[in-house]
């Protein structure tokens, strides 16, 4: 394999913390990414060949692709994130709500959430404990059951309005904790990555609307590119905690500090054999630590960007990360360097050889 | 073509990895085809004829993937964990015989069951392959393995893992091979991933842009005992079942009838089938770019997706006949 001396990796520093502390920061709940998308456009822009948003509001950008016939490599990173919206005014400041993507009610009791595009604080309120009584103590309850409480008076909010998790992100040590790192990780890499493009391929950057409640922007980027292959970027659960039922954690999915978490299967996609092959031979060859996610549930962009047009060969590699779809996610540094150098080193040795033999 | 059949079913190809297969079935078809190629997501389209006057393009589709199960551990005491690919069912494993890729071999048992009265979860099982610990484990994460179970030859009926659907791969390689003259553009998909979500199929039926779609696949029946009132009327040995409907599908009523007047044409017997879950590749073709007429000619199986699929020798071979005179004849909706 050929040993990459001459390139220089996108590095993780201070600068690229705070552009992630920018995009965690910022609200973009599925169907409303604006926010995330006006970043993603500012620090792409000087760095791409063509950026154009498209009619559901994906960002696609290309940069590179010299020769007659350059590998056309497409690169996804979905922008929005889980969290509500708004579905109607009971008045007095109160106001009911639906859960948009993977929220469950026992997430969503007792946070406090940003509204709207002012980031109105709110807080979904439960009954006291002082005031339950033991069997209701032990009832599940449901979204319907909830209600956000924003105060009286202030008029600013709308029917429609998403709400996010209103939670600041902080670094702490070797970690970063924050709301919306799933996939605010995958946005800033894929940023990083289009700024320092290989350019013996035609990079193409979709950074995608509406994961979250079904890959719906992932499909239409992906039939626009028609590309040749395509890497998807995203954050994936690590419940790597102790277990206190059985001797040993059999479905933890992902372990923190263990690396990037290459994809084989999920209920979307069985992802490309010889991208797996050619992502671990990577990692290997070059000592980045790397991690096979379990194969089982959960999925990526890569559900309906394979199956688009005649196929697209598909990988996908996360960034390990706790408690995701909650107000604060935790992942390591390391992981999201490990991730970037595989991510950009697989790309810089990337040819059309990946593909020759059949699947 | 029984041995034929053999050699199909006792390949080792699950979902997603297909190559096993997709090389015994090119090494059966490539003399016979006009022109084959294997597209991104690995489905083997082989094309024959050109389309005249009167033809169409017509795409025959059957799946070569399997049911099977992926590793997601292997744990410090060497039992392997996974997860399932395709509809594999636990009670249907318990003590059964796995096969991995690269040839190793072990048995699926399950954790004692506090209830015995209840059929275990996929999580409470597992398999050994004879280890003592996890260290240099010939088996890792992500690698797959299909049931392991010989092909039985009962005389008129034939027991298999994997018939669902190698045998609609065997009608198609056999329809192949007897199709002499055809006025349409033909283009037989051995396609893959259907037991995860048609996805194949929906691949190929984008390249191909076909006419018109057909596929070969597995269907119930309910001619076996049971308690409860029967609500499927196909039972083995009473001729191939021209799908209706199913879970996923309404058939076009055009290609219904079309390929009744077939069956009638050449006095063979045959069933109208009515599947209350499941679908098929049609599916994905039905619903391709701006939707095609699509339908399916089923092969009624006893015991889908366990280890011991049972089809009827006479309903393949009137499968094979009614899907040659079908192709060879131009084609009225």
């Amino acid at each position: 394999m050929l040993k990459v001396n001459e390139i220089s990796l996108p590095p993780i520093g201070d600068e690229q913390v705070k552009l992630l502390e920018r995009l965690s920061n910022a609200c973009a709940v599925s169907g409303d990414e604006g926010e995330v998308r006006k970043i993603v456009m500012e620090e792409i822009r000087p760095h791409a060949d063509e950026v154009k948003v498209d009619a559901l509001g994906n960002v696609l950008a290309t940069r590179g692709g010299s020769g007659e016939r350059p590998l056309r490599v497409m690169l996804a990173a979905h922008m929005d994130e889980v969290g509500l919206m708004i579905t109607s005014d009971e008045g007095e400041g109160i106001y009911r709500f639906e859960s948009v993507g993977g929220t469950s009610a026992t997430d969503l009791s007792g946070k406090v959430m940003w509204v709207g595009k002012e980031h109105i604080p709110g807080v979904i309120g439960l009954k006291p404990i002082h005031l339950l009584d033991p069997a209701e103590s032990k009832r599940q309850f449901t979204i319907d059951s909830l209600r956000l409480d924003i105060g009286p008076a202030t008029g600013r909010v709308k029917i429609g309005d998403r709400a996010a998790f209103a939670t600041t992100f902080i670094q702490q040590g070797p970690s970063l904790r924050g709301k919306a790192l799933d996939n605010r990780l995958g946005v800033a890499t894929l940023i990083e990555l289009v700024k320092h493009a290989s350019p013996h391929i035609e990079l193409q950057a979709a950074f995608t609307v509406q994961e979250e409640i079904g890959l719906r922007g992932a499909r239409v980027a992906a039939f626009s590119f028609n590309p040749d292959m395509a890497i998807i970027l995203d954050s994936t659960p690590a419940y790597d905690l102790p277990t206190w039922d059985i001797d040993e954690n059999v479905r933890y999915n992902t372990r923190l500090g263990a690396g990037p978490a290459i994809y084989v299967a999920d209920s979307g996609t069985l992802y490309d054999p010889r991208l797996v092959r050619y992502m671990v031979e990577i990692a290997e060859g070059h000592g980045i630590p790397y991690q096979i996610r379990q194969p089982g549930g959960g999925g990526t962009d890569a559900g309906s960007i394979h199956k688009q047009r005649v196929g697209v060969p598909s990988i996908s590699v996360s960034v390990p990360g706790r408690y995701h779809h909650s107000p604060a996610a935790i992942v390591r540094l390391s992981d999201w360097q490990h991730t970037m150098d595989l991510v950009a080193t697989a790309l810089f040795l990337l040819t059309s050889e990946v593909l020759a033999d059949e699947r | 073509m029984k041995s034929l059949i053999q050699k199909l079913v006792e390949t080792s190809s699950p979902s997603g990895y297909e190559a096993q297969i997709r090389s015994v079935v090119r090494a059966e078809v490539e003399p016979y085809a006009d022109e084959l190629q294997v597209d991104a997501l690995g489905n083997l389209i082989v094309r024959k004829g050109q389309s005249g006057i009167d033809g169409l393009k017509i795409m025959l589709a059957a799946h070569i993937d399997e049911i099977g199960i992926m590793v997601t551990q292997v744990d410090e005491n060497g039992f392997i964990r996974f997860t399932t690919l395709g509809g594999v069912r636990a009670y249907t494993c318990v003590s059964g015989r796995v096969r991995f890729l690269n040839g190793t071999s072990g048995v699926i048992f399950m954790e004692p069951l506090e209830d015995m009265t209840k059929v275990p979860t996929v999580e409470q099982l597992y398999i050994d392959i004879g280890l003592s610990d996890n260290k240099n484990a010939p088996v890792k994460i992500g690698d797959v393995a299909v049931f392991e179970r010989p092909f039985l030859d009962l005389g008129n009926r034939l027991v298999a893992k994997s018939m669902d659907d190698r045998i609609g791969a065997a009608v198609l390689i056999e329809t192949l091979r007897q199709v002499k003259a055809t006025p349409h553009e033909l283009f037989f998909v051995f396609s893959t991933q259907e037991e995860v979500g048609l996805r194949g199929a929906t691949t190929a039926a984008f390249g191909i842009d076909p006419d018109l779609g057909l596929s070969v696949d597995v269907t119930g029946s309910g001619d076996t005992p049971r308690r409860t009132k029967v609500r499927m009327e196909v039972g083995l040995g009473k001729g191939p079942a021209i799908k209706v409907r199913d879970g996923g599908m309404l058939a076009d009523r055009r290609v219904v009838d079309w390929m009744v007047r077939g069956a009638e044409k050449l006095g063979l017997p045959y069933q109208l089938e009515i599947l209350e879950g499941g679908t098929t590749d049609a599916r994905a073709m039905q619903l391709t770019r701006a939707g095609i007429p699509a339908g399916c000619l089923s092969i009624p199986t006893r015991y889908i997706h366990s280890p011991s699929e049972m089809v009827d020798f006479n309903d393949v071979q009137q499968a094979v006949q009614l899907l040659v005179e079908l192709v060879s004849h131009p084609v009225t909706l």
